[in-house]
């Protein structure tokens, strides 16, 4: 039962990378000869499309690539960033090796892995970006390893992402510190919490966040699933968990929000008291936008949240590579990194070395205002590593197994 | 007469063309669905056959649930708006409630299903309007009650607002039939025996009626048990709709997913056509014992309790889906709304100001392609009406075909015919979009043009073709002038079925065109109700635009030819 989906999706990729359709791999162009040919090219960003600013954010993009390159930059709005990875493969599939319909995918973790597993990747391009070069690698070591799996230069950090709570101030007082106080405090008000259903990435998120804390020995999570058995010893105290968590849940656990704004709407709305989050930033920013309540605050396990990076990478067949390099090689300059870290735009924290940029540059990000429901760095505790890729395919059909009937 | 034969040939070739444009597609699409769910599609490495497909959805664990869902939600709507669509009918023939309903006919039956879904959503959430207007005053709930009254188990909820968009149709359905049964002489006849209104109406009319109300309520069924858009806002999440969860399958990065989700389509498919077949032989029941009924000769009573209650029933069903769009109306210009206010604490213009652009370029490809595929429609079916006229023949069987669409599940076929278009390389052009969406607007076209088109006096047609017009000219000169109102109401029709496709559009559009009603419901899983509402009302809007311009043109242009008008 348990690895047949990731075996199968491998399997689905072996079998097409060993077709006949499979192509030589296209040459990267040096980054300036990027640039004289990105002129004119249209980039189809393949991206998630459900937060109005994000959205809004992209849009600043497309205006700065048009006036600066003439790149024209198309937001392909997706609900699910696997719709894109699909497509890809389909198009490959069809024979379809340089003229694909998607030239830039926002992506990370288990898409990632499929995809650089399957060779469905352009490049390493990312070595070649200048703004490269002020990524914080050493301290943020998971813009270069991604879920446990090397990046190698296919996909380039765009932004940092901290697993943390939202709450309503005027409803709780007393934030839970670990999954053990969260069940209790759950349990003591009835139907004010839930969690997106895997696999949405934030349900998924909130499924690794507890196996780390529950599990006996969490270094295995670091590795592949090895087998069924292995896998059910070390995820038998999260299922005991949920199982005793799910009555008190919203909808007593019968039903689940779709995604993390419907959850923060539920929030909104006075249906929960919590919902859950990966910007630090983001309760802020959602205060601005007038989607939270201003009692809206944001809190951490003291003992560590999942963190990790989000990327973006150029499929093996995009019809503008080059101007996608390009675009790529703006999304890391200290000019976007900054004005998207601001809360009042979308506080998404950047992947730059503060210490490696000119002090005009980094004069920008001390612009940047904190916001009122943001924590100080110092105060959002460590990071925990997101486990290998195939813990959480693993972890999604285990709780659909048990939890979708 | 060779040089006639030849003269005519190309309009002859119409009706095989479109039917044509419209099997092609369908068959391909089928095939391109079974061969995968017994595991045949070599490029993804399936070279079957094989059963393991079936075998993986039948032990899926939300199956059942999903199953049980569909049929809930697909046959409680259908009654829902069968029962009220006839029972209506029959109680309030003739009355003021009678005339004002059918006035709100057609701005519900043009606002597409995601419209009336998102609004109706927030009207009925815990957190939702209703209970705002109570809370916490009477309800005495500080809090949104946690009761699911939207995206319940068993699609209820799905099930009502599908019974808002359905019965419009159906209403108006009936409404174009009752004219053909010479419905006013039977009453009247019945009436003289003794019959009370509502036993008259049932008794002698509902039986003639009911065989050209049958496709529509096939259709419905079909919709019903099969919609994907809706089910996404309304329906269950866990598990979800048998539809929603194929097109899971379809879009999961797993490529073996792809063989479930083909078996599922297909499972989706037997679903719907045991559910027709259950309705047509339930159908043969109730004539047998509605046969026994009518002998019977019981004359019935005045039917003022009927009247009442289901003008009750049909304008309680009409407001909720007025309410809901007037809804997300004022949601696009709320500032803060939360609970338990009624109203929200300011109005702002703002959410228009940051949506315009964005919105106005999603509605100008939403407005191109409605128009494209709207005009196309109309210019396939005037050939094929035409065509059926000058050759003297009743309605060929194989036109029955073009309903093949409506009555087909979308899931059943659209992955197959996804396939095609990438092997023909149609895949993502506008070309395919176009034709996607031809296959579902072109049988309503031809169902709203051609009871007007054949009813035409053919006494004008010969009088014109005595005084030496040849049948071109017929057809510019005296058919189209006579018949602007229907065609450009055919053409509304056409366009606001554009407009409302979703599955359609994300299928053949390869995600490169993005309509108000793709975004509407991608924005409607999470994102600020306020953007939902300033898509949701665009969304309404064009169609809206559509039936009015439809209404306009003919009155402005007959505006001194008063028996035209």
């Amino acid at each position: 039962m348990f690895p047949l989906r990731s075996i199968a999706l491998l399997l689905g990729c072996g079998l097409l990378a060993a077709s006949p359709l499979a192509a030589e791999p296209r040459a990267v162009p040096r980054f300036d000869e990027a640039m004289t040919a990105a002129q004119g090219q249209t980039v189809y960003f393949n991206a998630w499309g459900g937060d109005e600013r994000i959205n809004a954010y992209l849009d600043w993009v497309g205006a700065q690539m048009d006036a600066r390159h003439g790149i024209t930059l198309v937001h392909v709005k997706l609900s699910d960033t696997a719709d894109a990875v699909a497509r890809v493969l389909a198009e490959r599939a069809a024979g379809n090796l340089e003229a694909g319909s998607v030239d830039l995918i926002w992506i990370n973790g288990e898409n990632f892995a499929a995809m650089k597993e399957a060779d469905l990747l352009f490049g390493p391009f990312v070595p070649e970006l200048p703004n490269f070069a002020l990524v914080d690698t050493e301290r943020k070591p998971t813009t270069v390893i991604d879920f446990t799996v090397p990046t190698d230069g296919l996909e380039a950090p765009w932004g940092m992402a901290k697993f943390n709570f939202i709450y309503d101030s005027d409803r709780i007082s007393a934030t839970p510190a670990n999954a053990g106080e969260l069940a209790d405090w759950a349990a003591s008000q009835p139907g004010r919490f839930t969690y997106p259903a895997p696999p949405d990435f934030m349900g998924s998120t909130f499924l690794k966040q507890l196996l780390i804390e529950l599990t006996e020995d969490a270094d295995l999570l670091q590795r592949p699933v090895e087998s069924d058995d292995l896998f059910a010893q070390a995820t038998a105290p999260l299922w005991s968990y949920l199982d005793g968590l799910h009555p008190h849940l919203w909808r007593s656990g019968q039903a689940f929000p779709t995604n993390g704004p419907a959850q923060r709407r539920l929030l909104d709305d006075g249906e929960v008291d919590m919902a859950l989050s990966f910007h630090p930033g983001e309760a802020s920013s959602l205060i601005v936008a007038g989607q939270l309540p201003d009692s809206a605050r944001t809190f951490v396990f003291p003992e560590g949240t999942i963190g990790n990076t989000h990327f973006v990478a150029i499929p093996f067949n995009a019809r503008s590579p080059e101007a996608a390099m390009v675009v790529t090689n703006f999304l890391m300059s200290p000019e976007a990194q900054a004005e998207k870290q601001n809360p009042e735009i979308w506080g998404d924290d950047t992947v730059l070395a503060l210490d490696r940029l000119s002090d005009e540059a980094r004069a920008l990000f001390e612009a940047v205002p904190r916001g009122v429901a943001t924590l100080a760095p110092e105060a959002l505790g460590p990071v925990l590593l997101e486990p290998h890729p195939t813990w959480m395919t693993a972890l999604e059909d285990d709780w659909r197994r048990r939890y979708l009937r | 007469m060779q040089l006639r034969r030849l003269a005519a040939s190309p309009l002859a070739l119409v009706p095989t063309l479109t039917l044509a444009l419209f099997l092609l597609p369908i068959a391909a699409g089928l095939i391109g669905t079974w061969l995968p769910a017994f595991g045949i599609l070599p490029s993804l490495g399936g070279t079957g056959p094989t059963l393991e497909p079936w075998a993986r959805l039948l032990a899926d664990p939300a199956l059942p649930g999903a199953v049980t869902a569909t049929l809930v939600s697909g046959f409680g709507s259908t009654l829902l708006a069968f029962a009220l669509t006839v029972g209506f009918a029959a109680a309030a023939q003739k009355t003021w409630a009678y005339r004002q309903a059918t006035r709100l006919l057609a701005p519900l039956l043009a606002v597409p299903h995601a419209a009336i879904a998102i609004g109706i959503a927030f009207l009925l959430a815990p957190s939702g309007f209703l209970l705002r207007l109570f809370s916490p005053w009477a309800t005495g709930f500080e809090l949104p009650p946690d009761v699911a009254t939207t995206q319940d188990r068993y699609g209820i909820a799905l099930a009502l607002a599908l019974a808002v968009k359905e019965t419009p149709f159906l209403l108006l359905m009936l409404l174009g039939a009752l004219g053909q049964v010479q419905s006013p002489q039977r009453l009247a006849t019945a009436r003289a025996l003794g019959y009370g209104p509502v036993t008259a109406w049932l008794k002698t009319v509902l039986p003639a009626v009911y065989p050209q109300l049958r496709l529509p309520v096939y259709a419905v069924l079909a919709f019903s048990l099969s919609v994907i858009d809706m089910a996404l806002i309304l329906g269950p999440t866990a598990p979800p709709t048998l539809a929603v969860l194929v097109f899971r399958w379809f879009n999961d990065p797993d490529l073996a997913l792809r063989f479930v989700g083909a078996a599922g389509a297909t499972l989706q498919l037997l679903v719907v056509v045991t559910g027709i077949a259950l309705w047509r032989l339930a159908e043969i029941c109730v004539a047998r014992l509605g046969r026994r009924w009518i002998a019977g000769g019981a004359r019935g009573g005045t039917g003022g309790v009927a009247r009442g209650g289901w003008s009750a029933g049909i304008f309680i069903l009409l407001g909720l889906g007025l309410a809901s769009l007037l809804l997300m109306a004022l949601w696009s210009f709320a500032g803060r709304w939360r609970w338990p206010e009624a109203w929200p604490d300011s109005l702002t213009a703002a959410t228009w100001a940051r949506q315009l652009e964005p919105a106005a370029e999603t509605g100008w490809t939403t407005l191109l392609l409605g128009l494209a595929v709207a005009g196309l429609a109309l210019a396939l079916v005037l050939g094929c009406l035409e065509q059926e006229q000058r050759s003297g023949r009743r309605p060929t069987r194989a036109l029955w075909l073009l309903y093949l669409p409506l009555l087909v599940p979308q899931v059943a076929f659209l992955f197959g015919a996804q396939v095609l278009a990438i092997l023909t390389g149609l895949d993502g052009s506008f070309a395919a979009l176009v034709w996607s969406h031809l296959l579902f607007v072109l049988p309503y076209v031809f169902l709203a043009l051609a009871e007007p088109w054949r009813r035409l006096d053919s006494r004008y047609l010969r009088s014109a073709r005595c005084l030496g017009a040849t049948p071109l000219t017929v057809f510019w000169r005296v058919k189209l002038p006579m018949l602007l109102r229907p065609v450009l109401f055919a053409a509304a029709v056409g366009f606001a079925v554009s407009v409302a496709q979703y599955l359609p559009t994300l299928f053949a559009g390869a995600g490169r065109y993005s309509t108000l009603t793709t975004e509407a419901v991608a924005l409607s899983a999470g994102a600020a109700r306020r953007v939902v509402g300033v898509y949701a009302f665009l969304q309404a809007l064009l169609p809206l635009a559509a039936f009015a311009a439809a209404v306009g043109i003919p009155a402005w242009c007959y505006r001194n030819r008063r028996a035209l008008q």
